[in-house]
């Protein structure tokens, strides 16, 4: 990241989402002359140190990528030689390129031409550049589109596969990218291996000493219409807690009622831990624990035990294993972590090569590192420069504009767009204990035009209403917003459930939900001094 | 392939790399040079003047923190001007500052000399500013070493809530315009608490603990993991009392690449759901 010529943060807030990798976005920025480009509804903060900032309509990312694809192509600028070399799938690709002329779609992206022409030419003809994307991108009902629009348009120019150069989608969690490694996926083995390969399934059991199901399982969206459909009657939920961080809530609760039997194994009795017959207490285990996790580059790090856990918590490693054990499985046994990673090992080719000791010894090894000779690897796709190009040509996967699922109209005027503050995280459960100075509150932020058109004042209470339920929550103004555009987090649900508004409109491929779009009206509960707040809790000074 | 070329120190042939400080070669010569400003990922302030050496052509004194080094140069880090020098530095800092959380500086101080009797003039007494649960500011402690500028500002943080406010005696760090830091830009990373070389910044729980006279090193064993919250995967040291099962305090190795010692309000603060 401090390596490049131009960062593109892609519906990525990542000054607070995401701030340490935002300290090395901003040395490439300061030490090295990078320019960084902000594309986003909302005018967050990072976009005062940006070049270029480009106010996308919520929704318009691929209306967006398309333009900036046409342009570069109306102006020659794209790689011809990486493309005819290293890609497939250029012809159509192009035309529908050809489709987006900046011109023609100022509506759908809501940038102007001019600035979408700047914008091919920067990256274009930028010797490095690396776009960045976070949820805005994909928690859309298109995920997969809008990445599919991204990847376009590193391909087109040639920017992926080279030190600096490439693209990177940050992570919201320390190891959501390892859990999806170890096989956490409804179609993967650990590694990233393709579930239907018999090879891979083959290694897996040879290990395993038990056959692997080829059947590909179902993705947590697919898990919740079976729920609906009587299909699954009992869930294991471990650290997640999804009847308060789903979309559209009314109808995630009643599917968890319907079940016949749930567990829930957490760090604390969160919301959908009330709902379950058996609780199964774990360890915190970023300092109770031992193990890895994976972060946004791939890099494998351990975890360590600083503290004894509480009461009768234990490792989540423990307890799995311990279910096996009273299942009656045979050939199961208390293991260490290290134990459990090195049989990982022997079954993913791409984590073969990281003893304990080696991730101990580098600071983190970034996968694939296929042997204990291996030094990691630093960036993936280098092969598409070989030539001729080593293995799979990349494929360009033409994206079209779909706007999103619900748009504003008469009775839902406002669009409401969701996300992190920098003080909290997701639905809380972690973040809210500790004494933020500013305390844990939810508002609703609201540009100022819109809060003098219905009589708002910052601190006054607000009804926000969409087609699947209403909270109550307090406005304040932001310049981050613009007419039309209001904006809530999801880090406080017991406060206000931001999620009994969302839609869970979803991609047909990821599952994700459209976290992103909802169309609401803001409706006036009392001013600020009519509603304040009952409690001291409001300096957040007693967490 | 490197640049190297000779240098003299102190009247001895030392190697120096282009490009590097006069006070990197005089590390790798391990010639003993007393520093407080400067820090490995911050940009010299050259406010301390603790690392001053004599350059030969040079009328003053020169910063061998910020000073690069050129073929042929002469220094001394010995002579009587060098140490005088360095030993005022510390008289005059010991005459003002409340030392008592800067072991470090004080053995500097002791080493190059310094009377702490000499001069007798104005001490600090700006009171302690305790205005959030996470970090206190004890500006007694403070040399305006500008680290916390630095941190704060243009070197990591990008967000620029502290500034240095008056001039001479009266100069001090402030938060923007000297309001309470919840009312300020800080966003409390406590990256300035990482820098802060005199324990002027430190964190509210190591601050309280110190006050009650429960402060007690020898009982912590620092643990290194993975932060717990987002994807970048910063490394954090958990200070942690083998008595009481608690963390005491988080910081982060400075040469880990991730993080180089910095951390967000999550990272360094956001721990305490381990002991709800």
């Amino acid at each position: 990241m401090e390596n490049t010529d131009l960062i593109i943060l892609w519906g990525s807030n990542a000054r607070e989402a995401h701030p340490v990798m935002f300290h090395h976005m901003m040395k490439a920025v300061r030490r090295r002359g990078a320019k960084l480009v902000v594309v986003d509804p909302r005018r967050i903060s990072g976009v005062e140190f940006a070049s270029m900032y480009l106010p996308v309509q919520v929704g318009g990312d691929v209306a967006l990528a398309n333009a900036v694809a046409c342009a570069i192509l109306e102006e020659g600028l794209e790689d011809r030689e990486f493309i005819e070399r290293a890609t497939e799938g250029f012809a159509a690709y192009r035309e529908v390129a050809f489709a987006y002329r900046p011109e023609d779609v100022e509506r759908e992206t809501g940038v102007d031409a001019a600035s979408v022409r700047r914008l091919a030419r920067l990256y274009a003809t930028a010797d490095r550049a690396i776009i960045c994307w976070t949820l805005g991108i994909t928690e859309h009902h298109n995920a997969v589109q809008n990445v599919h629009a991204l990847i376009n348009l590193a391909l087109l120019t040639g920017k992926v596969g080279r030190y600096g150069s490439g693209l990177a989608p940050l992570r919201g969690q320390n190891n959501v990218q390892g859990g999806g490694d170890m096989g956490a996926l409804p179609n993967r083995l650990p590694g990233f291996q393709d579930l239907t390969d018999p090879a891979a399934r083959q290694r897996c059991a040879d290990v395993w000493g038990a056959p692997v199901p080829a059947k590909v399982g179902k993705h947590q969206t697919a898990m919740f219409e079976a729920m609906a459909e009587g299909e699954i009657k009992a869930l294991y939920v471990i650290g997640e807690n999804p009847v308060q961080s789903e979309a559209n809530l009314h109808h995630v609760r009643p599917l968890f009622e319907g079940l016949e039997f749930l567990v829930v194994q957490d760090i604390f009795l969160t919301a959908t831990g009330e709902m379950a017959d058996v609780v199964l207490p774990a360890s915190a285990s970023f300092a109770e624990a031992e193990g890895t996790v994976t972060n946004s580059e791939r890099r494998v790090q351990r975890l360590r035990p600083a503290l004894k856990p509480p009461g009768e918590a234990r490792d989540d490693l423990w307890i799995v294993e311990e279910l096996a054990i009273r299942l009656g499985v045979p050939g199961w046994a208390h293991r260490s972590a290290e134990e459990t990673w090195d049989e990982l090992r022997r079954v993913s080719p791409i984590h073969a090569g990281m003893s304990y000791a080696r991730l101990e010894a580098l600071g983190g090894i970034q996968w694939p590192c296929p042997s204990e000779d291996h030094p990691g690897s630093p960036f993936l796709h280098g092969r598409l420069w070989e030539d001729p190009v080593g293995g799979r040509r990349a494929p360009f996967v033409a994206a079209r504009h779909e706007p999103p699922a619900e748009q504003p109209d008469a009775e839902y005027p406002y669009m409401l767009t969701t996300g992190r503050r920098l003080a909290d995280y997701n639905t809380g459960v972690q973040s809210r204990h500790y004494a933020a100075p500013r305390g844990h509150h939810e508002v609703l932020e609201m540009c100022e035009e819109d809060m003098a058109r219905l009589g708002f004042a910052s601190g006054d209470l607000s009804r926000v209403v969409s087609r699947r339920g209403a909270v109550e929550v307090r406005v304040e103004a932001s310049r981050k917003m613009r007419p039309g555009l209001v904006f809530m987090s999801l880090n406080h649900p017991d406060e206000v459930a931001t999620n009994l508004l969302t839609l869970d409109a979803t991609d047909p491929v990821a599952g994700t939900a459209e976290f992103k779009a909802t169309a609401v009206r803001v409706e006036r509960v009392a001013a600020r001094a009519e509603a304040e707040r009952p409690t001291e809790e409001a300096s957040g000074k007693h967490a | 392939m490197q640049d190297t070329f000779a240098i003299l120190i102190d009247g001895k042939e030392a190697a120096a790399h282009a490009g590097e400080t006069i006070l990197d070669a005089l590390r790798r010569a391990q010639v003993d040079t007393p520093t407080l400003c400067t820090h490995e990922h911050l940009t010299p302030a050259k406010a301390c003047r603790a690392c001053v050496v004599e350059l030969k052509g040079s009328r003053a004194l020169v910063a061998s923190c910020e000073r690069k080094v050129e073929p042929g140069m002469e220094l001394r880090t010995d002579s009587r001007r060098v140490l005088e020098a360095r030993r005022g530095v510390f008289e005059l800092l010991l005459s003002q500052n409340d030392v008592s959380a800067a072991p470090a500086l004080v053995l500097q101080a002791e080493r190059a000399g310094a009377d702490r009797e000499r001069y007798r003039g104005q001490r600090y007494d700006r009171g302690l500013h305790d205005d959030n649960e996470l970090y206190v500011r004890d500006y007694d402690k403070c040399i305006l070493c500008y680290r916390c500028v630095e941190a704060c500002g243009p070197d990591v943080q990008n967000t620029f809530a502290l500034t240095v406010a008056g001039r001479g005696f009266s100069a001090g760090i402030a938060a923007g315009y000297g309001e309470s830091l919840p009312d300020s830009a800080c966003v409390f990373c406590g990256n300035c608490v990482a820098v802060c070389p005199t324990g002027a910044l430190m964190d509210k729980r190591e601050h309280t603990l110190r006050a009650e006279g429960r402060w007690d090193e020898s009982r912590y064993d620092v643990v290194q993991t993975t932060c717990s919250y987002c994807g970048v995967g910063c490394q954090l040291e958990l200070h942690v009392d083998r008595r009481s099962n608690q963390i005491v305090k988080v910081t982060s190795p400075g040469d880990h690449s991730i993080t180089q010692g910095f951390l967000c309000v999550k990272g360094r603060y956001g721990y305490s759901f381990v002991e709800a």
